[in-house]
Formats: C-alpha cells, structure tokens, sequence
C-alpha cells in the first residue's frame, strides 16, 4: 500500500485522526478498493467511528498487492506523527503512508519545507475488519447543520458534561443536559432550543428525544469546523443509535453512537403526544413575555415514561467486507438482536456476524417522581452484559 | 414568592456575571438574599467554612433593566435562596452576547433560579437558552444568620496595596507557610509576615494611607502601634484571587488578634470578607 497526501489534505487527514482518538485508543486501517478506511471504536462498543477517504483525496493510493490487508494500531503513536496541527499547513508539503509487510511497519513520511523529512515508523498488529451496523438512511429524523451551528450550541454546556439529550419537534430541536436522577436536585440543567430555519436541512419523521455521549460529538465537531463541512445527524427512537456524519467529494466521515432507550410503553407515548407541543400552563411564572411560551415548551419537552433497558450499536466484525452496503446490513442486525436475546451466552457467536452487543437493566424508576427521565448511558453498562 | 429581572445592557451583563464569579472564586455555596432594591450574596460564618463569612452587596438599578420581586410576605417582602454561585456563575458566563438575559426564580424539578437568554442568531428566530440553577429556599426562621455583620470595633483601619502585589506575595508565602500574620498601624504601614521554625519572611508596605474614620475605639492609640491578625493563608488567597476588576477602594480593617475584615468598594457593588484570627 501506498498513499501520497499533500497539501490541504495533509490537515485535514492529521484532524481526522484527532477526532478518531477522542473516540477509542486502536486505530483501524484497512485499505479498500474504495478508498482508506480509517476507524475506531471506544472500549464499551457505544460509539464507532469512520472515516473514507477516496482514492480522489490523495494524489497517488495503491492497494496492498494481491491480498487484503488490515491492521490496527494505537492512536496515540500516530496522532504524534501528526502532532502539531498549527504548524502543520505550513510546514507539511506531503505526506507518505507506506507499507512495509516485511518489517510489519506503517510508514509516514512527512516531506517539510527546506527539504526536512521527518520518518515515523509505527508498528501495528494484524486485525479483523471493524465494520459496525447502521443504516443512516432509513433514519426517520434527518437533520444538516453548518458546524458553527453545533459549535455554539454545545459551548453551553461544562466539558466535564458526559451526555446531552436531543429531543426534536416539528420545527424546533431541544439540547439538555443529561443528569441522573441522585443528582437531579444539585445539578444545573441546561436547554438550548434551535429553530429549524437555522439548519440547513431539518426533516423529522417522530418526535423523538435520544440521549448520547457529548465526547464523541465535540470530536467530530473539531474535524467539522477546521475543514467547514455540514454535519448531517440521523436518528430514530431511543436505543438506536444516532449517526453523525460529515460527506465531501472526496471523503465520508460517520460516527455512530449508542442512545439510552426507553421502553415501547414511553416510546409510544412519546410518540403521539407530540413531546413539547402540549405544554401545561406554568406554574410560577412572574409576568407574561415573549421568551416564555419557549420555556414552558421546553419545561415538558419530555414526555413521561418508564426507561428500562438499553440497546446499542452492534459492532460485527464480518470477515471478508469491503464498503458496506449499510440498508442490507440492518435487517441482519435486527435479526441478531432477537437471536442475541435467547441465545445462551456460552453458545459461540453467530458465524456471519460476530456481535458485541450490550444493553443493561435499568432500575425502575419511582412513580413518585415528577419527571421522568432516562437514566443509564450504553456505555456504561457493557460488562453486565457480556 | 416571585422573581424576575431582565438585563439588556451587554456591559452590566459583564459585570454581573464577574460578580458572581468573584463570589464562585470564595465560596462553593453561598446565599442569595433579594429584595426591593438589592442582591446580596451572604456567607455566614460558620465552623464548615472555616469561620469565613462574606457580604456582598449589589443595587439591583444598576445591573437590572427590569426588576421585579414579591418576597414571602409583605413584611418580609424578601427571598432567601441558597446556590452554587460557581453555577450561576457558569450559566452566566456562556450567554455574554445574548441580545437579552433573564434571571428567574422558577419551580422545576426543584426550586431554582433560571437563567434564560436569547441568543442572536442569523434565523428570524432566536435562539434560546435556559440554566436551572437548583436553589433551597431558606425558610424564614433561618434568616436571623443571614444580617448583616456589623463593621467590628477595629483597632486599624488602612488602604491596601494593589490587589494584585499582594496576590504576587501572598502566592510565594503559601509555598513556606500555612498561616500568616497581617499587621498594619494608623501610620499608613502594613506587613505580611510568615513564621516558621526555618525562615521568617515579611513584606512591607507603606505610605498606604488610612481612611478618615480612623484609628477605631480606642482614642489618641499611638499611630505606630501595630494591630495584627495571624489567618490562614488560604483564606487569604482565596479572596485576593477572586478580584476580577480593579476596585475603586480596597481596603482593611483588623481587630487585635481576632478578625481581618476585608472590604472591596465598586461603583455599584460592594464585597465584605471577614476572616477570623487563628492563635
């Protein structure tokens, strides 16, 4: 394998990889007919990220010779390649990627101004194909944003916030804060409410509200804002995972994240109250004005429900896959849910796809409480499974 | 019990919230008193904070474009409310540019105070966002520790140095000691000290100057005469950190060996810290 990037591209590949290691420590490398596969995933298996970058992207990309090649490594060592990311555009005029199957070494090459080259050789193992199932484009809630848009919307919340809850209405999406229910008392929650005419595109099938990992999103957002693209966001209910993805001529990112899922009983309900539509009169408002309708909508904008279990991402592993056709895959992957539930957990994996699934109990939640919440992250909640 | 008050202005929003951060910077919680013309925020001393208490005292006029307040009865016509300034102050912190900013006391999953602003945006509709800062209404029976405390019969009353030399010293002391000795007389001279078995250091200002009201109780006191209070250094720092502007006065009133009563003047806003002698 071969790959030669300059210029520009040298940026935007090194921001790839900064954003890739906000989401686990392996990098995945795999190259494809249809371009470099770069991927992580983080170690609970809730959030998975790809990127695709075309054969177009680099100005010279040769395949492996006659055999697939696949390997991975830790983002750490290659993030260092990459290390200065202000200085790089200046400095960097190429970049090569080869590699050498003798010695079992990935190497970069950057070419530098004033004829300095700067080698690094980085070991890797051998891998299995990570390939995680989604199907972005049966999402029944689709929505495209500027990445400023996103950029000024998650400011509002403290870095050490873990998870933000999306909730979305015809025209209106709510971000909030996720707490959980010991801390509800103590903590501050934070609601920003953006109008649809802010996102470029804004099409809503239900009136859903999925929570997730703020992490992952503020990586990708890093790689969205230094290269200006969209960011696109798909999800449907809770428990599916929600995918953000950013797409170009030349190259396609997708992050997969797991959502906390509430029960069919909430989901329902959910459903067809239309979340902030009906908002109840409010209870201690001083005097009337014109931001209060907004503030008693979002005071309701979750519906009451009961969560109890959580689902999330498959990461399958199938053996010989090159670009996945998502919309075939997912109907396998219902499939292996349901399997996945009455299997043993001695029995050996299914042989097409092996899956690392994980969901965890909820315990359920008082009917004494006013507001109801969902309350376990995915991510959390891996071991008990396993 | 009702609660409203809206800023408009960008530059009163600036230096409310650096206010309330000043205060964050002091306390993890303190509380929050309002009445018809004025916001305090109080500390009493308590053992729990190391006996530190703090008045902090605003005009609502001249942070407030609209005010309005019904406290728990007409006789009391206040509200008394216990927070985490640094989350009203982190609330406040992310809506600097908001076109408009509204403080709340409002009845969610708990009490709380909401900070609701409109953000500008390039959409015929604004952008809002809204902070629940949970609050615990103190109930009136608890208000009595909330007084104000009255200015102690002080042996020395002087002006302090700027804030931030005396940040620069006190920083370099903390690495030698954990308490400190501040002394100072009604000839405009006052010292930092530090004691320890090893080294002794102490810093000295003068010509500070003392304010008109002079040298306390104790009439015709001999100008050089030194009153000194030995506090924890921490205490100290904590309040020389939490100055985010240049205050138009700032100064220091010290009772003999028992409360260093620090008081910091703005144009609008007024801080008071007492920090009680250690033997």
């Amino acid at each position: 394998m071969q790959c030669v990037v300059t210029g520009g591209n040298v940026k935007v590949l090194a921001k790839a990889i900064h954003s890739l290691s906000r989401i686990g420590d392996e990098l995945y490398v795999e190259p494809q007919q249809d371009g470099l596969a770069l991927r992580s995933v983080n170690s609970s298996r809730s959030a998975y990220a790809c990127f695709l970058f075309a054969p177009l992207f680099f100005s010279r990309y040769s395949l492996p010779n006659g055999h697939d090649f696949r390997c991975k490594m830790a983002i750490k060592s290659v993030q260092s390649v990459f290390r200065s990311l202000a200085t790089l555009e200046k400095t960097v005029e190429k970049c090569h990627i080869e590699l050498d199957e003798q010695k079992n070494r990935l190497t970069f090459t950057l070419h530098c101004k004033h004829g300095l080259l700067k080698t690094h050789n980085l070991s890797y193992q051998d891998s299995e194909s990570l390939q995680a199932v989604f199907d972005k484009e049966g999402c029944g809630n689709v929505f495209r944003a500027q990445p400023r848009l996103l950029v000024d919307t998650v400011v509002h919340f403290p870095p050490s916030l873990e998870e933000v809850s999306v909730s979305v209405s015809d025209n209106r999406m709510w971000f909030r804060n996720h707490v959980d229910e010991e801390e509800r008392s103590k903590a501050m929650v934070t609601e920003l409410c953006l109008a649809s005419d802010e996102f470029d595109h804004f099409a809503v099938h239900a009136h859903n509200s999925v929570t997730f990992c703020l992490k992952e999103l503020r990586g990708l957002l890093v790689f969205a804002e230094s290269t200006g693209l969209p960011i696109s966001m798909y999800f449907d209910e809770p428990g599916s995972p929600v995918v953000l993805s950013v797409t170009d001529s030349v190259l396609e990112g997708n992050f997969v994240l797991a959502t906390l899922s509430h029960d069919d009983h909430s989901f329902q309900k959910n459903n067809t109250k239309g979340a902030p539509t009906a908002p109840p009169p409010p209870l201690d408002d001083f005097m009337n004005d014109d931001m209060d309708p907004y503030l008693i909508a979002m005071d309701t904008s979750m519906a009451p429900g009961t969560p109890e279990a959580s689902s999330a991402l498959t990461v399958c592993s199938p053996p010989q896959t090159p670009a996945a056709n998502h919309s075939t895959r997912l109907h396998c992957e219902e499939e292996e849910e349901e399997e996945e539930e009455t299997v043993d957990s001695d029995r050996p994996p299914n042989k097409k796809f092996r899956s690392l699934f994980f969901g965890s109990v909820f315990p359920s939640q008082m009917s004494t409480q006013p507001l109801p919440d969902q309350d376990v992250l995915a991510s959390d909640s891996e071991e008990d499974d396993s | 019990m009702k609660f409203r008050g809206k800023i408009i202005d960008i530059a009163c929003l600036n230096h409310f919230s650096r206010v309330v951060t000043t205060i964050a910077k002091l306390t993890k919680t303190c509380v929050l008193r309002l009445t018809p013309d004025n916001l305090f925020f109080v500390l009493s001393g308590k053992v729990a904070n190391g006996g530190v208490s703090m008045w902090c005292e605003l005009s609502q006029g001249n942070f407030f474009d609209e005010y309005q307040m019904e406290g728990v009865s007409s006789e009391d016509n206040e509200i008394c409310l216990e927070l985490s300034p640094e989350n009203l102050s982190r609330a406040l912190k992310t809506v600097q540019n908001a076109k408009s900013v509204k403080v709340k006391l409002t009845k969610k999953h708990c009490p709380c105070v909401t900070v609701s602003a409109e953000l500008p945006t390039l959409s015929s509709v604004s952008r809002v966002v809204t902070h629940d800062v949970p609050v615990e209404v103190i109930p009136r029976r608890l208000w009595h520790e909330l007084k104000e405390p009255s200015v102690p019969d002080f042996h020395v009353s002087i002006y302090l140095p700027p804030l931030k030399t005396m940040k620069n010293v006190v920083d370099r002391m903390k690495n030698l000691s954990n308490f400190l000795v501040v002394e100072a007389n009604l000839n405009g001279e006052m010292n930092l000290k530090i004691e320890t078995d090893l080294v002794s250091v102490t810093t000295h200002f003068k010509d500070l100057g003392n304010p008109p009201w002079g040298g306390g109780s104790e009439g015709g006191a001999d100008p050089e005469g030194m009153a000194e209070a030995r506090v924890d250094i921490r205490r100290l720092q904590q309040f020389l950190m939490g100055q985010q502007v240049t205050p138009t006065k700032a100064m220091c009133n010290i009772v003999h060996q028992r409360i260093l009563h620090l008081v910091v003047l703005h144009d609008d806003a007024s801080l008071q810290y007492f920090i009680p002698a250690v033997a």
